[in-house]
């Protein structure tokens, strides 16, 4: 079952770099990252198969970035939104040349 | 029974990775990504990670997805129904780079399938021995707090920094 798992992971990262790069909504930009993260930690967890446990203790560490990440990355998108009054990302146009 | 399941849950990851992808509404893109969620925690099981599969429910598909759909509910998007894909060349663009990384990874998953299945004895076995001897919680509790303990405490200050940061950002300005 690990190489359908390494192909489920593949697949899962390629639509969320696919989100990323078409929506323009910021917090769904942010949820597409999310996905990119969980294919990440189920290629980690298929190759713990191979590898042995380590595997699944930098899950871990991947998790928690994700939940910091979420949370300062949601606090900027508040902050911003308090400013321009929207979350979609063509208005965010300052360091634009 | 265990292929059959897997290839179910796989098909739903992959639909609610479309439906987040393509769902017009914000909070219908969250619904598909709490589904997504819960089926990768079905194929941590099938895996035998099993506390990671607990894990990824309550942190996961519980915390963050909680913490998302607050903000959209703080920001009042939940009926912003416009449609916002980026068209025209930009899509041409999107389109070329998953094409050419879907592409690499199909290409390094084929180079190392073949060897996967023969190196497939070590780590599996490995667990099933930290599993039977360990439990669940402990057989990733013990290289947690051992081997890997300076990274946990980094992360525990990662946290902290994120805590304080989100707090500061967020904060209404006292003028």
């Amino acid at each position: 079952m690990t190489t359908p798992s390494l192909f489920l992971g593949a697949i899962l990262f390629v639509l969320g770099t696919f989100g990323v790069l078409v929506r323009r909504n910021a917090i769904i930009m942010f949820l597409c990252i999310e996905l990119q993260l969980n294919a990440v930690n189920l290629t980690f967890v298929a190759f713990s198969r191979l590898m042995g446990i380590e595997g699944q203790v930098f899950v871990f560490f991947v998790m928690t970035v994700a939940a910091a990440e979420a949370a300062v990355g949601l606090a900027i998108i508040i902050s911003i939104f308090r400013h321009y009054e929207t979350v979609d990302v063509d208005n965010f146009n300052l360091l634009k040349w | 029974m265990a292929e059959i399941l897997f290839y179910v849950f796989a098909a739903v990851v992959i639909g609610g990775a479309f439906g987040v992808v393509l769902s017009r509404s914000p909070v219908g893109s969250l619904l598909f990504m709490v589904a997504t969620l819960a089926s990768l925690a079905g194929i941590y099981v099938l895996l035998e990670a099993h506390f990671l599969a607990a894990v990824q429910v309550m942190v996961y598909a519980g915390a963050i997805m909680v913490l998302f759909l607050f903000v959209i509910m703080l920001l009042n998007l939940g009926h912003d129904y416009r449609r916002d894909l980026k068209g025209g060349a930009f899509a041409v663009v999107a389109f070329v780079v998953i094409g050419a990384l879907a592409g690499v990874l199909m290409h390094q998953i084929r180079g190392t399938g073949s060897s996967a299945d023969m190196m497939m004895t070590n780590g599996a076995h490995s667990i099933d021995l930290a599993l039977a001897r360990y439990g669940a919680v402990g057989a990733i509790a013990r290289p947690l707090f051992t081997e890997y303990v300076v990274p946990f405490e980094i992360t525990g200050v990662l946290l902290l920094v994120a805590v304080v940061g989100a707090i500061v950002l967020a904060k209404r300005r006292v003028s």
